[in-house]
């Protein structure tokens, strides 16, 4: 509906207006805010998650969701460590990495268009599957040591720019692809309506599973991808990375307009959302008040008030509703037709 | 009309409602199977594992997991999911616990404090999920992290340690009747309560109409709302119970108690036989499938494999439990259809 | 009971013009006056109704004609625009929900009905009302007894404790009659409930209708077939465009007046000049599908229109789709041309030339939130890149050119499908599909629910295709229709093609005939 559409474009103004705000707190409640040191932090904190988002993003605008991103990100992660652990070379590695990433998501997929089941429920399950099998892999050690040339990534800046980030700027990359493949493209324009119309993307020769079995593969791979980003970001592969990495993932993705229920949503609402985030997560970070763990808390604010605005027009809706028709059932008198004798 | 219309002609075939029954008991009957199989295999690689001791550790063991996984399955009868409860048991663990050693409380009142911030946190999935009509996933996804960082922040760095607790309150988990551990006996009481609630009552039948179909639900005059409401309110309440039970059998607990407990929950809930999508199951099933997850837990750790596989193997079992419901859905979907044919309806 | 007696405001009421005899039951409920429309569509202008117990009283009219949203109204889900709805003694009645219609009095059996798949049969009538014994304890066992004493009454034999799921649609019928009863509902409606129905099925439920007379309960029956309403209705009103056309008792009617009134013309328009058919394009052979259809085959040339044709429920539709490629099948083929199609793929259907506009246009055929523009396109996307990319400038030009050559009638082609009335949406619809220069088009029930100026363009777009060359396969449940468009009549009864007519052959008591299995169709009026 037009109202919709207006609806989105204010959402994406909302978001804009609130990373300005951000920025403004950010600037005025500390003097660190802008340091090369500081802004950088924050897009080494935000990069992975953020790339992760835009294969979510396509996931959850045909209606369905991947709640084992994290765990994937985590599997490929330990693969890493133990595979170089046992010397192999790193284009071997990245092959199996991707292997594994890609099954992954096949299995997920799979479950979902052949079996048919649920992929909040799918993914659960797969959320600790692949946890599990993570720390199966690598146990309780941590490899720590890998080559300079690789973990400069999480390190080093993009050369030039001294606050970017190897991993923000990756992802600008990708979200400017994301962003044309779903917006400008029939592929994308298949995903819309798939997610807002899943029998009449049907009927008009969008093959649905394969689209769905296709997005799930490619979150499996990105994920996994992510996974080795990070390990050399952090410079060491061990038990418990990146939990709850997949809450943070989802927030980013639901903050930045796309609806849960599919069809609805932008790119460039994504990319403004984890920055908002980002941004608020320096900010309260940079007060001596917060920190990590009160942040949990704001996210998982953030989250609640991002599905729960879009319903807020219809709440009213409803409430109004209800009101008219206690009125007009006070008005007339209503009851049950007399029982004739 | 006209013709003569003929009757369908007079099958021996077993009725509809025997052959839904009979795979609906094939569905509970098969965990107790599995329960057995693990079991006996078990004991077979190593005795000790049904002796009296390790029996009564793991039904105590059960009972924490089979109370919550009561509250979660009346969440998901309705269609709808409760991923909080993990942070409410651990919110309520140490709230509850720390009134020993802060205001010295009395072992009930400890339990009374933890079923209150249970209730609260319920009452807050409730509201946004029934009022503001949020998916419920999305809702209790965030509460998990909201509540694990209200935790996080009450907890601090502290931690409750066993020296403030009474040796009343830590020695529960052993105290027994008859050689069955109190707490599962007390458990078994919850779930029977719930499960005759569920049956009985008209607003508990109205669960299960809730998730069967949502809109005939509404058009039944069914107040969805309030249902919802009132089954995230239990589901946390009995979380909060939960976390006073996390407490005294765990004693030490810090802004980490009870994570990822939510996922073995859904889990147990699932294998134990209630629909994903709701409108099914019961909640002796899914105590039953609490139990079994502690019984291969416990018997993986016997038989010495690692406890890292423990979390693989939930979420194994989830996805193992959903695919063979669908499997039996949809061959029950055609041989009632197929039944209907040969019929002649 | 004086019929005319009213305690509210003084209105008057529209003149029983057509000399409706005061008969001496009395009146269990009356609409007066009720208008309603949506939008652009006037779905009912100044209808009234008169119901009285232990009468069954036809509602009867074309698609479209407004009697759904009759149904509606009198079943709390709609609330007229102006009208009043009286009770018995005169007091007005308010629905404000299908909760206080219940209240009411008012029961509606409506074509799909809506069970709880997981509860049990006694608990899908007793929903939210179960029996309570001591201590609000839901009394199972009364429960069970009250289910079972409906059915009996009912003259049927279903097992209450069974759970509901795989119930045949009869079969939720009658649980739904029974929620009825146990409601102690004055006034049932039924809307189409023969439709999906065999014979046998059929019967039992017209011993039921009789059971809920004897009762003393009004039951409204609506129904396309007419023999249907000959043999058990002793009042018809019926409904053309959205306005009352004729109430009165049936007897001394034929069916020849009823589809005079429906219709509002003697003989049904045909389309004049013939078509000269090619060669065959569509090629349908031995399509099988267990319990659904059995060996049908058929063919459908260039220019020609080709209608299947029979009661909701014979197979039409799946068909169809199987056709399509949407549904599967188990064993024969479909080919377009000389080549064969893969099963299961409308994307192999599409690149072969086949369109496909559905029988639900708001869930099957356009996403409804999508502006009018990328509905229209939504078909043609890979043939509107340039470079790869979509550009909106091409769609918007692409779907103004298409929605001009139908003359949709719209405000701007970015609004959404919603805003646009069900005649509209249908043209945009086939402007999806006709913007693909399809070799063969299936279209399932081209008309459905939409208003009769709409119905004639969409009528002479398919005649206009079929003049250019493309084959033409109609699915339609309108008689009228039916022979209006159709060069070959294929008529289908449970799955399998019956007859096969040519438009000369062709009549609707024929059609009707072979799409019953009766031998012989009552179209004298029948004692009452």
């Amino acid at each position: 509906m037009p109202e919709r559409l207006r609806h989105l474009a204010r959402w994406e103004a909302a978001l804009a207006v609130a990373l300005a705000a951000v920025f403004v707190l950010g600037v005025t409640s500390s003097s660190e805010f802008t340091s090369s040191y500081n802004l950088f932090t924050l897009c080494t904190n935000i990069g992975d998650i953020a790339i992760i988002a835009l294969p979510m993003t396509l996931i959850v605008m045909v209606g369905e969701i991947d709640l084992s991103v994290a765990s994937t990100l985590a599997l490929s992660a330990e693969t890493l460590g133990y595979l170089w652990g046992h010397g192999w070379p790193m284009a071997a590695i990245l092959v199996v990495v991707i292997a594994i990433g890609g099954l992954a998501g096949a299995i997920n997929g799979f479950l979902v268009t052949r079996v048919g089941l649920p992929s909040l429920a799918v993914t659960i399950g797969t959320l600790s599957l692949y946890r599990g099998l993570a720390n199966v892999v690598l146990g309780p050690q941590t490899v720590s040591n890998y080559p300079t040339f690789f973990t400069n990534l999480g390190v080093e800046n993009f050369p030039g720019v001294p606050f970017l980030s190897w991993s923000v700027v990756i992802f600008f990359v990708l979200a400017i692809i994301t962003g044309v493949v779903l917006h400008k493209t029939p592929y994308g324009r298949s995903l819309k309506a798939i997610g807002l119309n899943r029998e009449a993307a049907l009927h008009a020769g969008i093959r649905v599973p394969r689209v769905k079995m296709g997005l799930f593969v490619l979150s499996g791979v990105v994920c996994a991808l992510v996974g080795m980003l990070y390990t050399f970001e952090l410079s060491s592969a061990g038990e418990g990375i990146a939990i709850g990495f997949e809450l943070k993932v989802i927030t980013i993705v639901l903050l930045g307009g796309v609806s849960i229920f599919g069809g609805v949503g932008t790119i460039a609402g994504v990319a403004l959302a984890a920055f908002v985030y980002a941004g608020l997560h320096s900010v309260l970070l940079l007060s001596s008040s917060f920190n990590d763990n009160d942040f949990q808390v704001v996210s998982g604010g953030l989250l609640i008030l991002s599905v729960l605005v879009p319903n807020l027009p219809s709440f009213a809706q409803r409430i109004r509703e209800v009101m008219r028709r206690r009125a007009a059932r006070n008005r007339a008198s209503a009851g049950a037709l007399e029982r004739s004798a | 009309m006209s013709t003569a219309a003929q009757p369908p002609p007079a099958g021996d075939l077993a009725s509809p409602r025997r052959l839904v029954e009979l795979v609906l008991r094939a569905r509970t009957f098969g965990i107790v199977v599995v329960l057995g199989v693990f079991v006996l295999i078990t004991a077979l690689i190593q005795s000790r594992f049904v002796d009296g001791g390790n029996i009564r550790f793991i039904l105590t063991q059960t009972s924490l997991y089979a109370l919550v996984a009561v509250g979660e399955a009346m969440v998901i009868l309705t269609r709808n999911v409760d991923l909080s409860v993990g942070s409410v048991v651990g919110l309520s663990a140490f709230v509850s616990a720390n009134q020993f050693g802060a205001h010295h409380f009395p072992i009930f009142a400890v339990f009374l404090v933890g079923l209150g911030v249970g209730i609260v946190c319920g009452i807050a999935n409730g509201a946004i999920t029934a009022v503001g009509r949020v998916p419920s996933l999305v809702v209790t996804l965030a509460m998990l992290y909201i509540i694990r960082g209200v935790d996080t922040i009450v907890v601090g760095s502290g931690e409750v340690v066993a020296s403030t607790e009474p040796n009343g309150f830590l020695a529960m988990p052993q105290a027994t009747l008859l050689g069955i551990p109190d707490m599962a006996l007390a458990v078994t009481v919850i779930v029977g309560i719930a499960a005759y609630y569920l049956s009985s009552f008209r607003s508990g039948r109205d669960l299960y109409a809730i998730g069967s179909d949502p809109d005939a639900a509404r058009l039944a005059g069914i107040p969805i709302a309030k249902r919802v409401f009132m089954a995230f309110v239990i589901s946390g309440a009995l979380a909060g119970l939960a976390g006073v039970v996390w407490a005294s059998q765990y004693a030490t607990i810090n802004s980490t108690a009870a994570g990822g407990l939510e996922l073995q929950e859904v889990a147990a809930v699932v294998v134990g036989g209630v629909a994903i999508f709701g409108g099914s199951g019961s909640v002796v099933g899914a105590a039953l499938g609490a139990l079994l997850l502690q019984t291969i837990t416990s018997a993986l750790n016997t038989v010495g494999v690692s406890s890292l596989w423990t979390e693989a193997i939930a979420g194994f079992l989830l996805v193992l439990a959903i695919t063979l419901d669908r499997g039996i859905q949809l061959r029950l979907s055609a041989a009632l259809r197929r039944r209907r044919v040969r019929l002649g309806a | 009971m004086p019929e005319r007696s009213n305690g509210a405001e003084e209105r008057r009421e529209a003149a029983p013009a057509d000399g409706e005899p005061a008969s001496g039951e009395p009146a269990v409920l009356r609409l007066i006056d009720a208008t309603k429309a949506f939008g652009a569509v006037h779905a009912l202008e100044g209808v009234s109704l008169e119901l009285h117990g232990g009468e069954v009283h036809a509602l009867v009219g074309e698609n479209g004609a407004g009697k759904s949203t009759l149904v509606k109204i009198l079943g709390g889900v709609h609330q007229p625009d102006s009208g009043r709805l009286l009770a018995a003694d005169g007091r007005e009645l308010v629905l404000a929900g299908p909760a206080d219609a219940r209240d009411a009095g008012i029961s509606i059996i409506f074509q799909e009905p809506t069970l709880f798949p997981d509860l049990s049969v006694a608990e899908n009538v007793f929903i939210a009302r179960q029996p309570r014994g001591a201590a609000r304890r839901i009394d199972r066992r009364s429960m069970q007894r009250q289910t079972a004493a409906l059915f009996e009454r009912l003259g049927v034999s279903l097992d209450p404790d069974r759970i509901a799921r795989g119930l045949s649609i009869a079969e939720q019928q009658l649980v739904e009659i029974a929620k009825a009863l146990s409601l102690d509902a004055r006034v049932v409606v039924m809307d189409e409930p023969t439709a999906a129905l065999s014979a046998f099925e059929v019967a039992r439920l017209f011993g039921v209708v009789k059971s809920l007379r004897e009762h003393g309960t009004a039951v409204v029956f609506i129904s396309h077939r007419l023999e249907e309403v000959f043999a058990i209705c002793q009042r018809v009103t019926v409904l053309r465009d959205g306005r009352r056309v004729l109430s009165r008792p049936i007897a001394g009617m034929s069916a020849g007046d009823l589809v005079r009134a429906m219709v509002g013309r003697d003989i049904v328009q045909r389309e004049h000049g013939r078509r000269v058919a090619g060669a065959p394009v569509l090629r349908v052979d031995g399509l099988t599908r267990a319990g659904v259809f059995q060996d049908v085959s058929f063919e459908v040339a260039s220019g020609e229109i080709v209608a299947l044709a029979g009661l909701v429920g014979a197979g039409r539709s799946e068909v169809a789709r199987a056709t399509f490629g949407i549904d599967p099948y188990d064993s024969g083929s479909v080919a377009v041309g000389d080549r064969p199609l893969d099963p299961r793929s409308p994307l192999a259907a599409m690149n072969a030339g086949v369109a496909f506009v559905p029988e639900d246009r708001r869930q099957q055929g356009l996403v409804m939130s999508m502006s009018i523009t990328d509905n229209i396109a939504l078909a043609s996307l890979r043939r509107l890149r340039r470079r790869g990319l979509l550009r909106s400038s091409v769609e918007q030009r692409f779907a103004a050119e298409w929605a001009e050559r139908l003359q949709v009638k719209y405000s701007r082609l970015s609004n959404p499908a919603t805003s646009l009335s069900g005649g509209n949406q249908q043209k945009v619809v086939l402007a999806k599909w006709l913007s693909r220069e399809p070799r063969v088009i299936i279209v399932d029930e081209p008309t459905r629910g939409i208003d009769v100026a709409t119905k004639a363009e969409v009528h002479r777009i398919l005649a206009g295709l079929a003049q250019s060359g493309v084959a033409v396969l109609v699915i339609s449940s309108e008689l009228p229709e039916v022979l209006a468009l159709a060069d070959r009549i294929l008529v289908m009864r449970e799955g399998r093609i019956q007859t096969e007519l040519t438009r000369e052959e062709a009549s609707e008591e024929r059609i009707m005939v072979a799409a019953t299995g009766q031998a012989h169709v009552p179209l004298e009026p029948s004692p009452a």
